[in-house]
């Protein structure tokens, strides 16, 4: 283990956590404004990454795919929320988990129906399809670069939206008491769709930006949206703040364990039980890390500061 | 919702063939198959490929295989082994099925194979080849078209020896048919393997895997990453700069059911497989000619081993003039008499193929069109290692 290698492995830990941050965002913040618990997020996330493929195969640019696949991506999700998540804002977490997942399992169909179940492509831009040589032939490629700064604009972005604009303050005021923003005069309804569209745009262009370094597949979503629950469970609900750093925690920890924890392993253990104990604790740390946050700070490590 | 259209499909394409027999009044006999296959969540694409290889066997016969009128009974068993028994049964006591085909998966294979084997009912393995059933457990009922498990890795073990690799890392999702998979490779590799890195199944990042290998620097990677795992493996290996420096070599990873989503960035990757479209015979040239105008994409290595097991039905069938005698069909059926897709093909002693197994590589075909082609023949007429323990 050298040194080069553990600051390659950071820089690709940092990669995955922001990665990971533009899907817990769109998550986080229907959750914790609307208090609506909505697992079709990851499907929303699949959309995105569908929708700008078959904008990419009417266009063949990747920048107008991406045009397409955010507009295409806040249409369906403000279909879905007028059709079925609008009746759910008033019901219990159980009613809206059940009705969510129902909304998974019919978009991961519509998209085998629509795409068919083999896994497609969306080519990174010409512009950022080149790699910066780092070590021993590892070179890193410029679209990751471009992943990275997205992000890190995606997180300016809400920033300043949150704490600096009236509809931030709006949307504030919304999250602490729906009831007395109504009763000022503010149609809180229209703002509930704004946030949900807003958060149905983070999840397709975190899809968008996915496609050309994953495989675009029926499906796709799910796993990730499990990680991003992890995120904004461990950062605490509803922050913005909490998912960024959370997002950074969780990408470190998967990416160092799964590349040392075989090593770590075989200073206490023989070769073949460290091959069968490294990979087990590996995929098993970010788990570990979620239960201890829960059991020590139950609001997560970065909490809305309540007023 | 695609399960209810391709039983409409089966029921509609079974009434026509019922009408058509209604002309000539007869008591023709009937072949009825259940042909199971995973046809929902993300693996789908692998049962798809194997039910369009094995509908064009049968359409190709003119809907009767064997000279009989066939019915097939397409069934998902959605990658859930309780449910593909469930289905099975229904195949079984209620439809009454005169043969079962298909399983891709080997968790699936392992719950049905019993159920079927024990109702002596003739089953026609189209891809999942356990060790279970190819040594001990093997029965006079149970025939493969494909391979057993380990083989395809094998291959690729041998290969890698060939080329005197001298350092090799071994990656594979952590779960049991990926620890089969290195074991596999082991089998016929004399190098050295310098480090196994086992992954989470459903990994979606392969950018610690892939820092680690550019770091330790080996003569190959062998890798065994099936369905998205291994298309989101294969874009990150070439983005970072690695495809062409470390030959890659894998099994099941780069075949026609990845290839559409990795495209040039699969170009010239290795895997090892008993099937390529280039394999030059007759029956090899329809078929690839034939599936890509019925269907219009390139058949993979599960079309082609679906297409088999209906071939194979077909001309055991027609030797045998029928199914009413089951115990000469199963010594037609051992006999092999058909022409195989892959060319050599015969079975071995616990009925899975005796047959040869290639290197093959992913080229662009045509502007849109990703194959895999054989390069250079690993094994010739080879049987699997668990042969020796099955008594029949």
């Amino acid at each position: 283990m050298s040194t080069t290698l553990l600051a390659v492995q950071t820089l690709n830990g940092l990669q995955l956590g922001i990665l990971l941050f533009l899907i817990a965002a769109g998550l986080t913040l229907v959750f914790g404004v609307m208090d609506f618990i909505n697992l079709a997020h990851g499907v929303q996330y699949m959309l995105g990454a569908y929708l700008a493929v078959a904008g990419y195969q009417l266009t063949g640019s990747f920048w107008l795919a991406l045009i397409i696949g955010l507009a295409l991506a806040l249409f369906c999700g403000l279909v879905l929320e007028f059709l079925v998540f609008r009746r759910l804002y008033d019901r219990d977490h159980l009613d809206q988990v059940l009705a969510t997942f129902g909304v998974i399992l019919f978009l991961n169909e519509a998209v085998k129906v629509i795409w068919g179940a083999a896994p497609l492509s969306l080519p990174a831009p010409n512009l950022l399809d080149g790699a910066i040589p780092l070590v021993n032939n590892l070179q890193y490629p410029v679209y990751r670069l471009a992943l990275i700064v997205s992000g890190l604009g995606v997180a300016a972005l809400l920033y300043v939206l949150v704490t600096r604009t009236r509809v931030g303050m709006l949307v504030r005021a919304g999250a602490t008491n729906p009831d007395m923003v109504a009763a000022l005069g503010v149609n809180i309804r229209r703002l509930f769709m704004i946030v949900f569209g807003f958060g149905t745009m983070l999840a397709g262009f975190a899809g968008i930006m996915a496609a050309p370094i994953l495989s675009v597949e029926p499906g796709m979503g799910d796993n990730l949206l499990i990680l991003a629950f992890v995120v904004i469970v461990v950062g605490g609900i509803g922050s913005i703040r909490g998912a960024f750093l959370a997002a950074l925690i969780i990408g470190l920890v998967d990416t160092l364990g799964r590349s040392f924890a075989t090593d770590i392993a075989k200073l206490a253990l023989p070769p073949a039980a460290a091959n069968d104990v490294g990979p087990a604790l590996a995929s098993m740390l970010i788990y570990i890390l979620m239960a201890a946050v829960l059991f020590f700070r139950p609001s997560g490590l970065f909490p809305v500061r309540s007023a | 919702m695609k399960r209810i259209l391709t039983a409409l499909a089966a029921t509609a394409f079974a009434g026509c063939a019922a009408l058509s027999a209604g002309a000539v009044p007869s008591k023709a006999e009937t072949l009825k198959i259940g042909l199971l296959a995973t046809l929902s969540g993300p693996p789908a694409v692998l049962g798809q490929h194997m039910r369009d290889g094995f509908l064009l066997g049968v359409k190709e016969a003119d809907g009767r295989l064997g000279g009989l009128e066939t019915e097939v009974i397409v069934v998902d068993d959605e990658l859930k082994p309780d449910a593909a028994i469930t289905k099975v049964q229904g195949l079984l006591e209620r439809d009454k099925v005169d043969m079962m085909a298909g399983v891709v998966f080997s968790n699936v294979m392992m719950a049905v194979y019993r159920p079927i084997i024990e109702s002596e009912t003739i089953f026609i393995g189209a891809n999942s080849g356990p060790s279970p059933i190819a040594g001990r457990g093997c029965s006079p009922y149970f025939f493969s078209t494909s391979w057993q498990n380990d083989q395809n890795h094998e291959v690729m073990g041998r290969y890698a020896s060939d080329q005197n690799y001298g350092n090799v890392i071994v990656m594979a999702p952590n779960y049991q048919a990926g620890k089969d998979a290195i074991a596999g490779f082991k089998r016929h590799f004399r190098g050295n393997v310098v480090d196994e890195i086992y992954t989470k199944l459903g990994q979606l990042d392969f950018s610690a895997e892939i820092a680690r290998i550019a770091d330790e620097q080996p003569d190959a990677v062998f890798t065994f990453m099936p369905g998205g795992m291994g298309v989101n493996l294969v874009k990150q290996y070439s983005q970072a700069g690695l495809n062409g420096l470390i030959p890659f070599l894998s099994a099941f990873t780069v075949d026609e059911t990845t290839l559409p989503a990795t495209r040039d960035m699969a170009v010239g990757l290795y895997g090892g497989a008993q099937w390529a479209a280039n394999l030059d015979n007759e029956a090899n040239n329809k078929f690839v000619r034939d599936f890509e105008n019925e269907y219009g994409y390139a058949p993979s290595l599960y079309a082609a081993q679906g297409y088999d097991a209906a071939r194979l039905i077909h001309e055991a069938v027609k030797l045998n003039n029928g199914i009413s005698d089951k115990q000469g069909l199963l010594a037609t059926l051992n006999a092999a008499p058909f022409e195989s897709v892959r060319g050599d093909f015969r079975f071995n002693s616990n009925q899975f193929p005796i047959q040869d197994f290639y290197l093959v590589q992913a080229v662009q075909r045509s502007k849109d069109v990703y194959i895999t082609e054989a390069v250079e023949k690993v094994f010739d007429d080879v049987g699997d290692s668990y042969a020796g323990s099955c008594r029949m």
